[in-house]
């Protein structure tokens, strides 16, 4: 695939393995991605699927004994993969944040909201606390938060599940970061608040113009956030395109089977289709399409060599030999 | 771009519209010392512990002034004379020394043995444990081991063997307890620093840049001192009694000035005649025991921001 002059971020043939004791885990498998300026990147697939090690690789924090092993990360045209650890911490939270799935967790008990939206502040735009104070009200108030002043003296288990996430994702935005990376943020919500934290994330966007890239196993969010989409199983991308395209019309045979697997409204008659079997081991992926084993088109020349992403027709790509049409 | 001067919903720049009162309001949170002791009083029985606590230090501290009499010199005439004696409220020992006077003057040595090594231990051990917790790998390996070795003695045997060594003396005896003390709270330490470094906010704080000092200072450090400072407290208490027993085995202090072990030990050639001269003492060294102990569990409870009410 090719990457769009100026595109925010590009990834391209990311290799992230995790070399254990007596096996090699291809967590990360040769995946390419884009994400453009002010545009949602959705990442979409099963547990397992290697897409949370993507994001870390993309901030360089994969954890041991994971490694970068190949691949080229570029960030509004800088290679990050050459940059050095302290250039990568003052990247990290300023130029490109993440906010994690669980925020309740992922907020220090020890410190206030204020005090944890200030850190970052302090850290990057070396304010006073007085101003990191004043940033942080502005920042609560930003992200919908009631009487952001009061909120500031809380304690995270003080909020709900859905301020939580609010609070991660004022710590996300407090350096205006060009690139937001959401890994799974909504999963621990319910329903009602999840709606309300990607509207959030919508009008956030249009308002800073940034890019996000999304992570998620809810193709529900997907559809109703992002612009494209990447479906990613085994460490390998298998189809993207824009998210119309890809959830209207699945190439993919797994696309099409996760497509199965969800309930919809209004056909309640219909029955949900599960995937049969699992996802391989990433320490024994087989050779050929990684989905064959599973997959009900499959045949023999699946199995014999890697498939190639080929380009679909409206600007998307599909990693099989026998796609949907 | 700057948040700060985005165009909100309600339109203009939140600063500008943010009023005067809602300014001070801002500026006006209660301070963590009052947070904590809003929590904290709210457990009666501590409060009381600490009053006891302080009481004695003060008694302690003060003994020059308070003590009623020379707590080295006795009046033979008097002998074992018990609890309520005129001039003597709780009575004299064996030699006819004031048992108040050298409960004063004794609880300076007993609270000092207990606190000083309890206080250098911990710091001593909080630093060994963040490294070994944080770094990991071989420098984990070679602290956490080098401990180990100490682990393997009891406590009490260890405390004796280098009080022993070193010969008798308030100083000596604090070293040993200083020693036996380390590799217990450093464990303790360890503990949390190993949780709190796999905690998701610590993730969290790298994917914003923080630097590995900023980590361990700001996030793992706070987040482990409330479990040392709650058991550092419950080991005050023990660590009375453990001085006391070093005294009261000849390893302490040497007398004729008193410490609550020695008085202890003093009494127990009367125990039938004159139970009041091991008893007053020994009462002494449970109530300050507990205090510490209640107060250490106050403390637990007003440290941890979830268990506040």
């Amino acid at each position: 695939m090719t990457a769009a002059a100026g595109a925010l971020l590009e990834v391209d043939d990311l290799h992230t393995h995790f070399q254990l004791k007596n096996k090699l885990v291809r967590a990360v498998n040769g995946v390419s991605f884009v994400v453009q300026r002010g545009e949602i990147l959705g990442i979409a697939g099963e547990s397992g699927a290697g897409k949370s090690v993507a994001c870390l690789s993309v901030l360089r924090l994969v954890p041991s004994p994971g490694r970068i092993v190949r691949g080229r990360i570029l960030l509004s045209g800088q290679d990050l993969l050459a940059k050095s650890e302290k250039q990568m911490r003052e990247l990290r939270g300023q130029t490109v944040s993440m906010v994690f799935e669980d925020p309740l967790n992922s907020l220090d008990p020890a410190f206030t909201v204020g005090d944890l939206i200030g850190e970052t502040l302090i850290l990057h735009k070396s304010l006073g606390k007085r101003e990191a104070r004043h940033k942080a009200a502005d920042l609560l108030r930003l992200v919908g938060i009631p009487d952001p002043a009061r909120r500031l003296d809380n304690y995270p288990h003080e909020l709900s599940g859905g301020m939580q996430q609010r609070v991660m994702i004022a710590i996300a935005l407090s350096c205006d970061p060009a690139l937001l990376i959401a890994d799974n943020p909504t999963t621990a919500l319910d329903v009602t608040i999840q709606i309300q934290i990607l509207a959030l994330v919508k009008q956030l966007r249009e308002q800073l113009g940034m890019g996000v890239l999304w992570v998620t196993h809810d193709l529900g969010v997907v559809a109703k956030l992002c612009d494209r989409v990447v479906i990613m199983y085994a460490g390998e991308v298998m189809e993207q395109g824009d998210v119309y395209g890809v959830l209207k019309r699945p190439r993919h045979p797994y696309t099409h089977r996760l497509i199965d697997a969800l309930p919809k409204l209004g056909r309640p008659e219909q029955r949900l289709v599960p995937i049969e079997g699992r996802p391989p081991d990433p320490a024994y992926l087989p050779t050929g399409c990684s989905f064959a084993p599973r997959c009900y088109k499959a045949k023999p020349e699946c199995r014999e060599r890697a498939v190639p992403l080929h380009a679909t027709a409206n600007g998307g790509a599909v990693r099989c030999l026998f796609p949907e049409d | 771009m700057s948040v700060v001067n985005l165009p909100l919903k309600d339109g203009g720049d939140v600063r500008a519209h943010a009023d005067a009162a809602a300014e001070q309001r801002m500026f006006r949170r209660p301070s963590e010392w009052r947070i904590f002791w809003e929590s904290f009083s709210r457990d009666r029985l501590a409060v009381g512990a600490v009053v006891l606590i302080a009481l004695v230090c003060a008694a302690s501290v003060l003994a020059p002034v308070v003590s009623p009499y020379d707590p080295t010199v006795g009046d033979n005439s008097l002998r074992l004379a018990p609890i309520g004696t005129p001039g003597h409220v709780l009575g004299l020992d064996g030699q006819g020394r004031d048992i108040l006077s050298r409960l004063v003057w004794g609880g300076r040595v007993s609270l000092a043995i207990a606190l000083l090594p309890v206080a250098v231990a911990s710091v001593i051990s909080v630093f060994l444990g963040l490294v070994a917790g944080f770094f990991g790998g071989k420098v984990d390996m070679l602290i956490m081991r080098i401990l180990d070795v100490f682990f393997a003695f009891p406590a009490v045997l260890l405390a004796v063997a280098i009080a022993g060594v070193l010969g008798p003396g308030m100083l000596n005896v604090m070293l040993s307890i200083t020693i036996v003390l380390i590799p217990y709270i450093s464990r303790v330490a360890y503990m949390a620093t190993v949780t709190v470094k796999n905690e998701l906010f610590v993730d969290q704080a790298r994917v914003s840049g923080a630097r590995p000092y900023q980590i361990l200072f700001h996030h793992i450090l706070p987040n482990t001192l409330s479990p040392v400072i709650v058991y550092g407290s419950t080991l005050v208490g023990i660590m009375i009694v453990l001085g006391a027993g070093l005294s009261f085995l000849g390893l302490g202090i040497t007398p004729p000035r008193p410490d609550w072990g020695i008085m202890c030990a003093d009494g127990r050639n009367f125990l039938s005649v004159a139970p009041h001269v091991s008893a007053v003492p020994g009462v002494m060294l449970i109530l300050v025991a507990m205090s510490f102990n209640i107060v250490g569990d106050g403390l637990r409870d007003a440290l941890d921001p979830k268990l506040r009410k």
